[in-house]
């Protein structure tokens, strides 16, 4: 029992920053290998909050989302209007950069880490934070606000064309992704009671993107498919210790192959998500039958 | 008769190469006016410089009398600037209704914290849009096509799509670059009914762009005519058609082809 709330905490907490980076890379189309260092961003703060100054949990959580949506938006200044793949290796690079210097800083234990840190994450806390942030997710994309990201995501010119301003529209998507890495990176600090600048390094961002790769880009439901099978898969195999990267990395290429969209790809699993996808393709069956009508009448 | 947009002396350098060279002209309020040209005349590249995807070098850009070179280019859609594309740029993966509906952002007003909390508000307005892409696409005759998918339409209601998604913004000036490129004689006849309509339903001007002259003669009530990024005429249709310079630019052209 033990076991498996550890697992939904795991799954809780990641789940926090999946969703977020959704928003960024699912429906805006910008690609971060850099959220790793929010979440250390929000880890670290939190634990100062919590272990240093001993204030209260929630003060904590608020000052992690808070301190790495600030740095968010000095990243997005220097960066959004950069083309695509230049915001891209500029996150990596940010990433990178908050390790180094977190392991310069013997303030909050520096490379050797920090323990015994309190443990403050409840399951009930994750859950609550859980729900709001798909609550928020979801209807900040659904609204004209989410419209926007998904355009300037299909076709940044025309976007523009439309009145959007892109950059403004970036900036919202990247400073609501980075918020929500800080308070992931706040829970865990909380839960595991140890962080060290390593545990958010390249290969946990990339771990972060995979995830909402993996769901689909472009659905909520899909980044939360994604963070459950790909937080569990790898602790559920946890015995075979040596072989579960091995089952993790085989499990990511057969989804990519089989489905290259994801396991969503870019569906929603909600009745109204339904109702859509099953229009357009009814739709999409009424043009292609009158284009074969017409061709029989120019053939006759 | 008032001008809504007036270039003076536009000029846009790339490196060596003068795509627009000092080119002058006034687009008339309510009107359909024309701008035709050769191949790589610049007439997409001042369609650019008007609507700030590019930063003019030289010269000035007055919309209703404002200067509006400096601005951004979704400042300048805000102003009541929009324009099509001569390759269609739509929202590919999105449904037609989806297309128009992000497009008419501008006339909600409600903001991320009423988006996200569900404010009465963002109920309301978000019913409005709703209600005023219905009938966007109602007009224009795509209503029974609103579930397919952009990317799924045939090439003509593409470009009647992306007029729709265009109009959405509630423009003053449309600015539409080779709205029948690719369209069959009989398509063409539609969309320019098509345009002339829209013009006078939504009380706008139109600037359309296009290659072929004898096509545009019949909805223009005036025409610009470019030549390698310089003024080459300008006046009626009657007028341009019998200016030798025209003439000749346009055999030109036709010989060269050859
Ligand atoms: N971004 C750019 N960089 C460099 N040169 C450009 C750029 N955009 C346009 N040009 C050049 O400017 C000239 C005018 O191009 P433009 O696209 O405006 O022509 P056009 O009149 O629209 O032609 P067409 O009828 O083929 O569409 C061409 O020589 C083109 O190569
Ligand atoms: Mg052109």
């Amino acid at each position: 029992m033990e076991y498996i709330q550890g697992i939904a905490i795991l799954i809780g907490i990641n789940l926090i920053a999946v969703l977020g980076l959704s928003i960024l890379t699912g429906f805006t189309g910008l690609f971060s290998f850099g959220h790793g260092g929010f979440m250390a961003i929000g880890a670290y703060i939190s634990a100062i909050v919590t272990a240093r100054l001993h204030l209260p949990f929630a003060l904590a959580i608020i000052a992690g989302a808070v301190s790495a949506g600030l740095v968010s938006i000095f990243i997005g200044r220097l960066t959004l209007k950069l083309k695509g793949d230049y915001f891209c290796i500029a996150t990596m690079g940010f990433g990178e950069a908050v390790r180094v210097i977190l392991n310069n800083i013997d303030y909050v234990g520096g490379a050797r880490g920090w323990e015994s840190l309190p443990q403050l994450t409840s399951i009930w806390v994750v859950l609550g934070l859980d729900i709001a942030a798909v609550i928020v997710a979801w209807n900040l994309i659904n609204s004209r606000h989410g419209r926007n990201l998904v355009a300037v995501r299909e076709e940044e010119l025309a976007a523009q064309m439309a009145g959007i301003d892109v950059y403004r529209h970036k900036m919202i998507a990247l400073v609501v992704s980075a918020a929500m890495a800080g308070i992931a990176g706040a829970l865990m600090a909380n839960y595991i009671q140890f962080i060290r600048p390593t545990m958010f390094n390249m290969a946990k961002s990339t771990d972060l993107t995979i995830m909402v790769i993996f769901g689909g880009l472009g659905s909520i439901s899909g980044s939360i498919v994604g963070t459950f099978l790909l937080v569990s898969l790898p602790e559920l195999f946890r015995n075979f210790a040596q072989w579960r990267l091995v089952i993790y990395g085989l499990a990511v290429i057969v989804i990519m192959v089989g489905r290259p969209k994801g396991v969503m790809g870019g569906f929603e699993l909600t009745p109204s998500g339904i109702r859509k996808s099953m229009a357009a393709r009814r739709a999409r069956l009424a043009l292609e039958a009158e284009a074969r009508a017409l061709e029989r009448e120019d053939l006759a | 008769m008032s001008v809504v947009l007036e270039l003076k002396g536009l000029t846009k350098r790339f490196g060596g190469l003068a795509a627009v060279n000092d080119v002058s002209f006034k687009v008339r309020e309510g009107g359909i006016s024309g701008l035709i040209g050769p191949n790589g005349a610049g007439k997409t590249t001042i369609f650019n410089l008007i609507t700030g995807v590019y930063k003019v070098s030289g010269g000035a850009i007055e919309f209703r009398g404002l200067p509006v070179q400096d601005k951004e280019p979704y400042q300048i859609a805000g102003l009541g600037i929009t324009r099509t594309f001569q390759n269609i740029r739509l929202f590919k993966e999105l449904s037609v209704f989806d297309n128009v509906l992000t497009a008419c952002h501008a006339s909600a007003k409600y903001g991320l914290t009423e988006a996200v909390l569900r404010l009465p508000r963002f109920r309301r307005e978000e019913k409005a849009l709703h209600e005023k892409a219905d009938s966007l696409l109602e007009i224009m005759g795509l209503r029974d096509r609103t579930d397919v998918t952009a990317n799924n339409l045939p090439y003509g209601l593409q470009r009647r799509l992306e007029i729709t998604r265009a109009l959405a913004l509630d423009p003053k000036l449309l600015l539409l670059d080779e709205p029948a490129a690719g369209m069959n004689p009989d398509e063409t006849e539609q969309l320019m009914r098509l345009i002339a309509e829209v013009r006078s339903r939504f009380e706008l001007s139109v600037l359309v762009i296009e290659h072929h002259m004898d096509l545009i003669m019949g909805v223009c009530e005036h025409i610009h005519v470019l030549s390698f990024g310089c003024t080459l005429a300008d006046g009626t249709p009657d007028e341009v058609a019998n200016d030798p310079q025209v003439v000749e630019a346009y055999l030109g052209a036709e010989e060269a082809k050859k």
